[in-house]
């Protein structure tokens, strides 16, 4: 049975029955509700919900709950986001599992509260120092966000790796329909290696430095193996309309959805346009990507930024096709309308189809 | 009474804290080096020794340990 | 022959990095005796520091994790949030405490949070090679005050634990030395009243300990004893400073 949530409250909903029951979080629009709903709901599942003195603190509580072997989130926005990047760097190069939820709002500084999609850099490439990857999962729909979520602390456990999900404000305060079916997890290892008390094994340290180069190195190539591993198996995306489409949009997220439309208005004119939804944005779903290379003559990344997304599909495109570009910025969303326009003039040369 | 100072020279760092802390003055940095180059500490007159284990109390290194005939459960 | 004093089990057989005289020996001493004596080592996390002692996770018979520079007693809490019927313990200097840490410190008090702080404080920066620190003394020389601390530019020292004293959620708090044996002595009762508070599940519990420095101030170890004593220990309060209210305590 389909009960009506709001996208925040519904990942919140779907990491407790992930059986999370640790969340250490800092209010901040547009993603307030998923506190909110922790602090209701984790005392009713005998879990805890504690509210941290900022993101910097929420974000290392993280780090000391993932280290002791616990399944454990936080949730934050923007700047709340910024905060953490430290602690992202130290979650990875440690390697303790966990999940993070960044609902995008305005920037830079303390900006707007509308949705954009602009932390995608911060996502991807990793704002906190190092060579570390976080695995980041884009939702562009209520269920998805209940079922990436659920789905989250598994990869997360898998890999001894942090795993973002990335929403816009607009997905976090959206009411759609969700279902919650029962969800048949991947077979997990113990975690043998966590700082839970050495009862009954040898102690173990869970740390995240090295003392010479050679071991620096070495754990580095050991954490890129791992990076590769994620990137062969993990990456997912969403065709829609690709199978005899001469172009293709690419779009994750809210801009996805409007799209969608863009996609359905072209095609009313005859034009065969397809879009391409990331579902990872890290590891960016180059394969599927890649292997329609030879199909697409045109390619358009529609964002909820200045274009950030678009630097990964020039770099997978690799100068084949043009690659163009639509967005808005500050909380401002685009009418498909728009898109419409802006793939006439970038990709047809502003002749109609 | 019979008290023993043992002493492990590869932890000492030569730091002197418990040279100056022995009340009998019967501890000194002496003449051989462990393999750190560090010129350890060595007991001179282990009779004079009266157990009170000032000198592990202070010492940071954990290179003393104090044994005793008559003190002790 | 009767054992009078060996070595603990609850630290491990590695020898101690720190500089020759360095009293954080002596207070991992005291945390590995008192994690042994009260049965604890297996049921321990203890929080690793950056700073000097950002090693200490090699020296804890204990499993530890090894925090962000003043993170953790965040970290501390997120651990015994998560498994409350473990012994965790954080490890910190002044800086990691006081200055970048001094909010969460802060706060975990003010939450009460079931754990347990030891605070080093050497009045500088040793690890970054002896730098300022929160603790500093006024016209005390470090690598960032060369000329002296200058109260008028650079403030006066943080005493943390009288602070903390007037946190609700800190029910025991104290201020200890390491600098003669009669020191160590009473510095190791105030810690198995820590440890005994959070065993207890009363609050959050905190052990400031005057500690020493001699590279970075420039002395050699006996001397540093005798900074420690002269210099140091007019300007913070000393002693137990808060007790929980069932030994009638506030806040001094």
């Amino acid at each position: 049975m389909a009960l009506l949530m709001k996208g925040n409250e519904a990942i919140a909903e779907a990491a407790i029955q992930a059986g999370c029951r640790l969340f250490y979080g800092y209010p901040i629009t547009p993603s307030t509700e998923i506190p909110e709903y922790m602090a209701k709901k984790m005392k009713a599942v005998g879990g805890t919900y504690l509210q941290a003195e900022s993101e910097v603190a929420a974000i290392y509580m993280v780090y000391g709950a993932g280290a002791v072997g616990e399944r454990v989130m936080t949730g934050t926005s923007s700047p709340g986001f910024s905060l953490m990047q430290e602690g992202l760097s130290f979650l990875f190069a440690a390697e303790i599992p966990c999940v993070i939820v960044d609902v995008m709002r305005g920037g830079p500084g303390l900006g707007g509260l509308g949705p954009t999609q602009a932390d995608y850099f911060q996502l991807t490439k990793g704002g906190g120092h190092g060579d570390y990857h976080a695995i980041v999962l884009a939702p562009s729909s209520v269920q998805e966000m209940v079922d990436l979520t659920k789905e989250s602390f598994d990869l997360a456990d898998c890999y001894r790796n942090l795993v973002i999900i990335a929403v816009d404000g607009i997905l976090g305060q959206m009411m759609e329909p969700v279902e919650f079916p029962p969800f048949e997890g991947r077979k997990l290892e113990p975690k043998t290696w966590a700082a839970s008390g050495a009862e009954g094994r040898p102690k173990n340290n869970v740390i995240s430095y090295y003392l010479t180069p050679e071991l620096g190195e070495s754990e580095n190539i050991r954490w890129g193996d791992k990076m590769s591993r994620i990137t062969e198996n993990e990456q997912r995306f969403v065709e829609y309309e690709m199978e005899d489409a001469d172009y293709a949009f690419v779009a994750f997220g809210t801009s996805a959805r409007i799209t969608e439309t863009a996609v359905d208005l072209l095609r009313e004119e005859g034009i065969k346009v397809g879009l391409y939804r990331p579902v990872t944005l890290w590891p960016f779903p180059e394969k599927g990507l890649t292997a329609r290379l030879n199909q697409i003559k045109g390619w358009m990344s529609v964002e909820l930024s200045a274009g950030q997304m678009v630097e990964d599909i020039k770099l997978v495109v690799n100068g084949k096709a043009t690659v163009g570009f639509h967005g808005r910025m500050g909380g401002m969303t685009p009418e498909p309308e728009d898109v419409v326009a802006a793939f006439k003039a970038q990709l047809l040369g502003g002749v109609q189809g | 009474m019979k008290n023993l100072v043992k002493i492990n020279a590869e932890r000492c760092k030569s730091c002197g804290l418990c040279v100056h802390i022995c009340p009998k003055k019967i501890l000194s940095l002496g003449e051989v080096a462990n393999s750190k180059g560090f010129y350890t500490v060595e007991m001179k007159d282990q009779t004079q020794c009266i157990a009170c284990a000032f000198c592990a109390l202070i010492c940071p290194d954990l290179v003393l340990e104090v044994y005793s005939e008559q003190k002790g459960e | 022959m009767k054992p009078i004093f060996t070595k603990t089990t609850g630290l491990t057989d590695r020898h101690f990095h720190y500089c020759p005289g360095c009293t954080h020996g002596i207070i991992h001493r005291l945390i590995g005796e008192l994690l042994e004596e009260m049965d604890l080592i297996k049921k321990t996390i203890g929080v690793a520091p950056v700073g000097c002692a950002g090693f200490c996770e090699n020296y804890f018979a204990c499993d530890m994790i090894g925090a962000a520079h003043g993170r953790a007693v965040a970290v501390a809490t997120g651990a015994k949030r998560a498994r409350p019927d473990r012994f965790v313990f954080t490890y910190q200097g002044d800086g990691d405490g006081a200055s970048i840490g001094l909010a969460e410190t802060i706060s975990a008090a003010a939450r009460g949070e079931r754990i347990t702080s030891i605070f080093v404080n050497n009045a500088i920066y040793g690890m970054t090679g002896g730098q300022m620190a929160p603790t500093s003394l006024v016209g005390q020389k470090t690598a960032t005050s060369p000329y002296g601390r200058d109260a008028e530019t650079m403030g006066f020292p943080l005493d943390l634990p009288k602070i903390l004293t007037q946190v609700e959620g800190a029910v025991y708090v104290a201020s200890v030395s390491v600098d003669s044996p009669q020191a160590i002595k009473e510095a190791k009762k105030a810690l198995r009243k820590a440890f005994q508070v959070q065993l207890d599940g009363l609050g959050y519990s905190f052990v400031s300990v005057l500690s020493t420095c001699p590279t970075n101030w420039g002395v050699n170890p006996v001397e540093a004893l005798e900074w420690l004593q002269t210099k140091m220990k007019p300007h913070f309060a000393l002693g137990e400073l808060k007790v929980p209210a069932s030994e009638g305590g506030e806040a001094v």
